[in-house]
């Protein structure tokens, strides 16, 4: 059985050495609107222009921290960069009820969506909220960042607006 | 020989190399192939303390590790967790002591379904009867092994089929699950003039049932326990209305002392909410519903269902860590409202910044129940109604948050709490000895960004009440540098405990580097003895002192 599992590990890195590819895209996964409607992340995108998507919780203090305070500048954000913010609630059944009213409540701009079975969070190997990955046109994942300290969403915005006037960011991941 | 193991390899050869595939070719589809993953360390260094009750840790050093590997290439994916205790830290649960790979799953969709082999979390609808989940850091997991298939029938109607066992720290539990979900949205489903309407309805049902032999000589238990719930979704603009009832035939276990009494649950929740204001109304009643795959587990051990408190979920140290509710699966009944509301910038309330206001109450009380008289032979327990509210109370919360930004540079969050904790019923302590706690909280969380990339936060906790340990002060200064470092320091001192050598002081001190995808931290100082919770599951955790390194990436 360890020799198994030992060559399963093998093939599964030997596809990871034929692979040439470096741009990572959002990965599949079905999560649910506001509405109660189940939308897959494929169809996620912004017409070409940059889009974040933030993980987040409402029990999660520096996540609230952190939407609360892109939310003061969101409106300036979208008129300079056209860019969309994908918040992606991971509350499971305990909060998922809260999550429309205390969207709304803080007045959020934001597409929301629920992972209540954090399909999306593994998916994108989240280890813990907030993480935050910036999406370039072509729907590639140039950027992340993990925690939230005050005024990192300084240096988000600055990654965004390269993105928005078509530069290239420096660190790919 | 691991059949699932068998499995994922043989998924994988299957896909990489079926239709005789030209090398060119093969080639063409492992190019789009993309390989990510993450990893957690934490690791102690441990000191023995005999003042706050830290007892010496003959390793000196532990630690907890993972790393996740995820194969995605179009509609397939693939991928494994590697786990390592070496030795599991304190409090963890001992028995993942080694290493091992605790999770390992291929899947693909094809067309409108998709299957799952190998290890897989799911739920059905809030998931009173079904639901596995993982929080790592408290060492749950009730993982699943076996097959899942998804599949969309058509517009609007899914249906998901689970079989297989449960994760039990390296192995598995002997129970085995089988359930099937279907949910219908009726707006796609019926299309036309509907699938515009603004009232959006979803209906939903489930079945599970679970199997493990008879081998009691004392019992006739049954060897196969249904439970099966139906649930639905009623939106319409700024309202929403959504309910679940579930029940469970008889299911004798160590958890309700072997009756044979039938489970309950229901959970209903309403919500209005427009720009500026929200409201969630919410109600749950359980009876007789712990559900596990394996009658004899106990504490964090094979659960099936997951039952949500109905309480504020706190953030704040001494709130979250001293007094968390944790659902009582063998019967409660709760009732949640929540509100927020925020002040416009420039009205009288607002100021010149916006305020808002977040008010919760929570209140969970037993079900009226009676206890069947001595010599009763049908081992029904109890009897009972789901939907009565009996005369213990176990729980209460009035919280009142309110965030207030009073210059560009300055932001406050003030918290108020009032707390009812019945720890004899939540905690399994003796009442004689552990009265129920009433406190009074209150927190001051300052923000000073004094420069651009430059911020220092403070928290000011007090916690008041004359049971258990009582009055408690937590100081926290943190001072961040925008977007690579911070460094923080906390003393948590129990001032008001009525014995004077339990008046200590518990300090840590931290500092971490986050760049990207990746943060380390150390920590060192003195962790006092808690309870830590992660959704419903909470773990005791004893007093520590020591040096403390988490490491996370993802990438």
């Amino acid at each position: 059985m360890k020799k198994l599992t030992l060559l399963s590990i093998l093939i599964i890195a030997s596809f990871a050495f034929t692979s040439p590819n470096e741009t990572r895209t959002i990965p599949s996964v079905n999560l649910k609107n506001l509405e109660g409607k189940t939308v897959n992340t494929s169809s996620f995108n912004n017409d070409g222009k940059p889009m974040i998507i933030n993980f987040w919780a409402t029990w999660c203090s520096p996540c609230k921290r952190e939407l609360n305070n892109i939310a003061d500048v969101y409106e300036d954000w979208v008129e300079e960069t056209g860019v969309k913010l994908i918040a992606i609630s991971i509350d499971d059944a305990r909060n998922s009820g809260k999550v429309a009213p205390y969207v709304n409540g803080k007045g959020w701009e934001y597409e929301v969506y629920i992972d209540s079975n954090q399909d999306f969070k593994r998916a994108l190997n989240v280890n813990n909220v907030p993480h935050t990955f910036l999406v370039n046109g072509k729907g590639e994942i140039v950027w992340q960042h993990n925690s939230y300290s005050e005024g990192d969403e300084d240096e988000l915005y600055e990654a965004v607006k390269k993105l928005a006037a078509g530069e290239e960011l420096n660190s790919k991941k | 020989m691991n059949l699932t193991t068998l499995k994922t390899l043989s998924f994988i050869l299957v896909l990489a190399f079926s239709n005789n595939l030209s090398a060119q070719k093969l080639d063409q589809i492992l190019s789009r192939g993309e390989v990510h993953g993450n990893f957690q360390l934490d690791m102690q260094y441990y000191q023995e303390d005999s003042l706050i009750g830290a007892s010496e840790v003959p390793e000196d050093v532990l630690m907890n590790a993972f790393a996740n590997i995820n194969y995605i290439n179009g509609n397939f994916s693939a991928g494994f967790r590697y786990e390592s205790y070496l030795n599991p830290l304190l409090g963890y649960p001992t028995k993942y002591k080694g290493n091992g790979i605790g999770y390992r799953y291929a899947s693909f969709t094809k067309e409108k379904m998709s299957v799952t082999v190998g290890n897989y979390y799911e739920q059905f609808g809030n998931g009173l009867i079904f639901r596995t989940y993982e929080a790592r850091g408290l060492g749950y997991d009730n993982v699943m092994d076996g097959i899942r298939i998804n599949y969309k029938i058509t517009e609007g109607l899914n249906v998901k089929g689970i079989i297989g066992k449960q994760r039990l720290y390296f192995e598995y539990g002997e129970g085995i699950l089988r359930g099937i979900d279907g949910e219908l949205m009726i707006n796609d489903f019926l299309g036309g003039a509907l699938k515009d309407s603004k009232t959006k309805v979803t209906l939903g049902g489930s079945f599970i049932s679970k199997f493990q032999a008879d081998q009691s000589s004392q019992y006739n238990l049954p060897e196969n326990v249904g439970a099966y719930s139906g649930r639905f979704d009623i939106r319409r603009g700024k309202v929403s209305f959504n309910g679940e009832y579930a029940k469970k035939i008889n299911d004798p276990s160590a958890d309700n002392n072997f009756i044979y009494k039938e489970g309950e649950a229901f959970f209903a929740q309403t919500t209005y909410s427009t720009k500026g204001f929200g409201l969630t109304l919410s109600a749950k009643g359980v009876d007789n519903m712990s559900f596990r795959s394996d009658r004899n587990a106990s504490l964090i051990d094979l659960q099936i269902n997951y039952l949500p408190a109905l309480t504020r979920q706190h953030a704040y140290n001494l709130l979250a860590t001293l007094y968390p509710y944790a659902t009582q699966p063998n019967g409660e009944v709760a009732f949640q409202g929540e509100m927020v509301k925020k002040f416009k910038k420039g009205s009288f309330l607002g100021g010149k910044y916006g305020t808002s206001i977040l008010l919760n109450y929570s209140t969970v009380y037993n079900i009226d129940s009676t206890a069947l008289p001595a010599g009763d032979t049908t081992q029904m327990g109890y009897t009972s109604n789901l939907f009565a509210v009996g005369d213990e109370k176990y729980y209460e919360e009035i919280n009142i948050e309110i965030t207030k930004k009073f210059s560009k540079k300055v932001k406050a969050i003030f918290t108020y709490s009032n707390m009812v904790f019945n720890q004899a019923v939540i905690q399994g302590k003796p009442a004689v000895d552990y009265p129920t706690v009433y406190a009074n909280i209150g927190v001051i969380d300052v923000t000073y960004k004094f420069k651009k990339k430059h911020a220092i936060r403070a928290e000011f906790q007090g916690l008041f009440t004359k049971q258990d340990q009582q009055d408690w002060a937590t100081v926290l200064l943190e001072y961040t540098f925008s977007p690579h470092w911070f460094v923080a320091v906390m003393d948590q001192y129990n001032y008001g405990n009525k014995y004077k050598e339990k008046k200590i002081h518990y300090y840590f001190a931290s500092v971490g580097y986050v760049k990207g995808g990746n943060r380390i931290a150390l920590g060192y100082g003195k962790q006092r003895a808690g309870i830590f919770c992660i959704g419903g599951v909470c773990r005791n955790v004893p007093a520590a002192s020591g040096l403390t390194l988490s490491i996370t990436s993802s990438f």
